[in-house]
């Protein structure tokens, strides 16, 4: 299988993946660790939280690339802590920040990427779109019972319509996956609910086998 | 015209073709009423109307009378073409229409308070031709747009439509028609340039049995109006091409992709494709040569991102209009995840001319690296607002001057911006840039789909770049972080500027979120945002440090950076601005200087347009 070996090379050091993977997934398999906020291993790359941008040469081209959503080429010369994707990465953070100045997963990132002052007002944003839980309802669960709304900065992530969705069953993957904490699991009496941005389920306990099943 | 049969091979459409042609007297008075939107909305069809009933009433309902599609000269509309001379009238309104049957249908006599004087010269344009706007033009995709009724068929055919698809399937191979193409040196109109020869090459080579084909309609500039005159003047134009790069390629389905704000190009493209499949040049078995393909339209709800070809994509599946990344590209894994190859408009409609004389012809057009014509919208602050059609190559200034006649009013020329709201603002000391993918490139802009908007001494260019970004704030996805963020804070930061509230440090910010949103967006619509911004930022440094540090707008736009007022010694007291003023802020009595009440004052600027004296006397009222 010497032919499914891609070998490329991270900021100077010799890695080896396989055809079909990411940059990041490679430069993680080689203890080079590069900040993503939109990333999940169980999900679908989506590219768009662009956190993870990387200085990529191929040929006699280099490009700023989102090292999530860039499968390895032979040959490749990869960045990831270049003096400007540096600058990029904490612009990028600053920019999230500045939309939700009060979420721990972004403050973290903040710190890590050395964001010191933030050049934009700050707003409380409770969600910073990276779509994680659209995904996993899509991927995951295999509903779709959330998407996105709107455009633009006024993008939200809703059930279709805002309305109640038919369709959700209640399981709290989007929950359980949220980096944010947008969604959650509460506790009612001895009964526990799931508020989503398509309402509120009630979850029942099986008295028998202890396992948690949605209402109607 | 009688109704056409089914054509089941390339000998029945020559045939059709030599009939059309014999039928036509090329000597026979014809007249040519352009029906485009900028001339409908100018009143044309109401002319139309009244020619056809003035026509009948006369006994002449021989004489031919046609609605075609936009002649391009959208300042002076309604136009008229009087052919076989090809008599020139604008400006045509109901009241004339019994003249023009009179004195040049019946006597061929032209009626000189009708055509074009040349506003520099005085010169009278009695042909179509002679008119400069026209003279200095190549009309290659615009070709039959002003001589054929775009819901006629029959009126493609016998200007020569649809030989060059019975070409390519008479004769020409696959592999031969891609060689011709890419020969050419054809690149995609869309804004790109990407080689289209070498795009279809990729896709045919894709392995799949199933592929697809997209003509990319969505056009979405502000003040851009290529495609859809094309669309809605020569719609049988971008189905041949789209024919025959299906051929080519190997796909069997289309999918034209047009916005619903279009209603004329949709009904238009629309009669065009059910005559298509009713003669045979779509569907199965075309023209007996055993190639099958269809086309569809989607209608676009007006999303301008949904011109980005993934978001596009989406789109059609009937997906929320969004970018995914690239790789893979479309041409190996498009719609429905098989290979789909997606051109322009104006591309597909270069395609048949090509084909029919040969890539060399094209080849010998243009510049080194961007060949054959392109169509430009030509807006703004230009005395000749329109569509034109330029060889690559031409100047801005011949564009600007030569066609599109100077800049309104005579004032000075500040910037041309070019290339949409991607695009970028290329000085007045740039005029001579010949205009290809190359040089715009160098000068800091892009070709884009073809928007060409003059700019003016009065055009603040801080407020210019504010314009732009505001309007991809609102067009932005919002998927990914640096478009959806980075664009809203630059608008932000412009707004400041604009309202007299800019800081210090204010530029260099900008300068460093533009760099990080072009280098990190996602796909072109953020990767160009900043555009606008930079090239402003890099030409117009001056105008930004004016407003920040000297609360001073240059080109006295700014609301918040301006006051009117009233110079007494230049005053005469005529009342225009009295009369103007929405607000009543100014008074006085006649004849003597009035007052402006600066706490009334919107600074809506209605009294410094109305003043006759900023002309002779210099500002009556003018800006601080």
């Amino acid at each position: 299988m010497a032919a499914d070996r891609v070998n490329i090379v991270i900021d100077g050091k010799r890695c080896s993946g396989l055809r079909g993977q990411t940059v990041l997934e490679v430069a993680r398999d080689h203890g080079i660790d590069i900040p993503t906020l939109c990333h999940h291993e169980a999900l679908t790359p989506a590219g768009s939280c662009r956190v993870c941008v990387v200085e990529v040469t191929l040929g006699k081209r280099t490009r700023t690339m989102a090292s999530c959503v860039t499968p390895i080429e032979q040959g490749m010369k990869v960045v990831t802590d270049s003096e400007k994707i540096r600058s990029v990465r904490r612009m990028v953070v600053a920019l999230l920040l500045a939309r939700c100045r009060d979420l721990d997963v972004i403050k973290q990132a903040a710190k890590r990427v050395g964001l010191k002052k933030n050049p934009f007002p700050e707003e409380d944003g409770d969600c910073f779109l990276c779509g994680m839980c659209v995904r996993a309802c899509s991927e995951i669960v295999g509903v779709g019972a959330i998407g996105f709304a709107n455009r633009g900065p006024d993008s939200e992530v809703v059930s279709p319509f805002s309305v109640e969705s038919s369709v959700c069953i209640g399981c709290g993957t989007c929950a359980t996956i949220c980096p944010a904490r947008t969604f959650t699991l509460e506790k009612v009496f001895k009964r526990r609910s799931m508020h989503t941005t398509g309402g509120k389920r009630d979850i029942f306990r099986c008295t028998v086998c202890e396992n948690h099943y949605t209402g109607a | 015209m009688a109704t056409t049969t089914r054509l089941a091979s390339l000998a029945d459409l020559e045939a059709l073709r030599k009939r059309l042609v014999q039928a036509h007297d090329p000597k026979a008075v014809s007249i040519s009423i352009c029906a485009g939107t900028g001339c409908r909305a100018h009143g044309s069809m109401d002319l139309f109307d009244e020619f056809r009933r003035q026509l009948e009433e006369r006994g002449l309902e021989h004489v031919e009378l046609r609605a075609t599609g936009c002649h391009g000269f959208c300042e002076r509309g309604p136009l008229v073409v009087i052919f076989p001379k090809k008599i020139f009238y604008h400006g045509v309104e109901v009241r004339h229409v019994a003249e023009i049957i009179e004195k040049t249908v019946r006597q061929g006599e032209a009626i000189e308070s009708l055509l074009y004087k040349d506003p520099v010269t005085g010169e009278v344009c009695l042909l179509e031709d002679e008119v400069p706007f026209y003279a200095r033009q190549q009309r290659i995709v615009f070709r039959n747009n002003g001589k054929i009724d775009p819901t006629s068929i029959e009126d493609y055919i016998a200007v020569g439509g649809y030989g060059a698809l019975a070409k390519a399937l008479g004769g020409m191979k696959p592999a031969g028609i891609i060689g011709e193409i890419k020969k050419s040196g054809l690149r995609g109109r869309g804004g790109a340039g990407f080689p289209t020869g070498v795009k279809w090459e990729l896709c045919r080579k894709q392995p799949s049995e199933e592929k697809y084909i997209i003509c990319n309609g969505d056009e979405g500039d502000p003040g851009a109006f290529m495609d859809r005159s094309i669309m809605e003047g020569d719609p049988h134009a971008v189905l041949e091409g789209m024919t025959i790069g299906a051929f080519a390629i190997g796909a069997r389905k289309g999918f034209i992709y047009v916005r619903a704000e279009y209603p004329l190009a949709v009904s238009n493209l629309t009669c065009a494709l059910e005559q298509s499949r009713e003669v045979g040049l779509l569907g199965e078995n075309i023209l007996g040569s055993g190639f099958d393909f269809d086309v569809d339209i989607v209608r676009g709800a007006g999303a301008f991102v949904c011109g980005e070809e993934t978001a596009l994509m989406a789109s059609v599946e009937g997906r929320e209009g969004r970018p995914r990344p690239r790789p893979p590209f479309p041409v190996e894994c498009g719609l429905w995840g098989k290979p789909t190859n997606i051109n322009n408009v104006e591309t597909w409609a270069n395609v048949p001319p090509i084909i029919e004389k040969g890539s060399d012809w094209y080849a010998s057009l243009g510049t080194a690296k961007s060949k054959g014509t392109k169509v430009f919208s030509l807006v703004g602050k230009v005395k000749n607002t329109g569509l034109i059609e330029v060889q690559m190559g031409t100047t801005l200034r011949e564009i600007v001057y030569d066609i599109g006649g100077g800049v309104l009013k005579d004032k000075e020329l500040k910037a041309v911006q070019t290339g949409g709201p991607s695009g970028g603002c290329i000085p007045a000391h740039l005029i001579d840039v010949p205009v290809d993918f190359e040089e715009l490139a160098k000068a800091g802009s892009i070709m884009g789909s073809g928007g060409l908007i003059v700019m003016d001494e009065d055009t603040c260019m801080v407020d210019v770049a504010r314009y732009f970004v505001e309007f991809l704030e609102e067009e932005s996805c919002g998927k990914c972080t640096p478009c959806r963020e980075g664009v809203k804070r630059m608008r932000e930061i412009l707004t400041r500027i604009c309202g007299g509230e800019g800081r210090p440090g204010d530029i260099d910010l900008l300068e460093e979120l533009a760099i990080a949103v072009k280098e990190a967006s996602l796909c072109g619509l953020g990767s160009t945002a900043p555009n606008p911004v930079l090239t402003t930022l890099n030409y117009f440094r001056d105008e930004y440090e004016a407003h920040i540090f000297d609360k001073r707008c240059p080109a006295k736009v700014c609301k918040a950076l301006i006051v009117y007022r009233v110079v007494p010694e230049k005053c005469t007291g005529c009342q225009r601005c009295v009369r103007a003023c929405p607000v009543n802020a100014i008074s006085g009595p006649r004849s003597q200087p009035h007052n402006l009440d600066q706490s009334k004052c919107i600074k809506c600027g209605a009294c410094y347009e109305v003043c006759r004296f900023d002309a002779i006397a210099g500002d009556a009222i003018y800006v601080e």
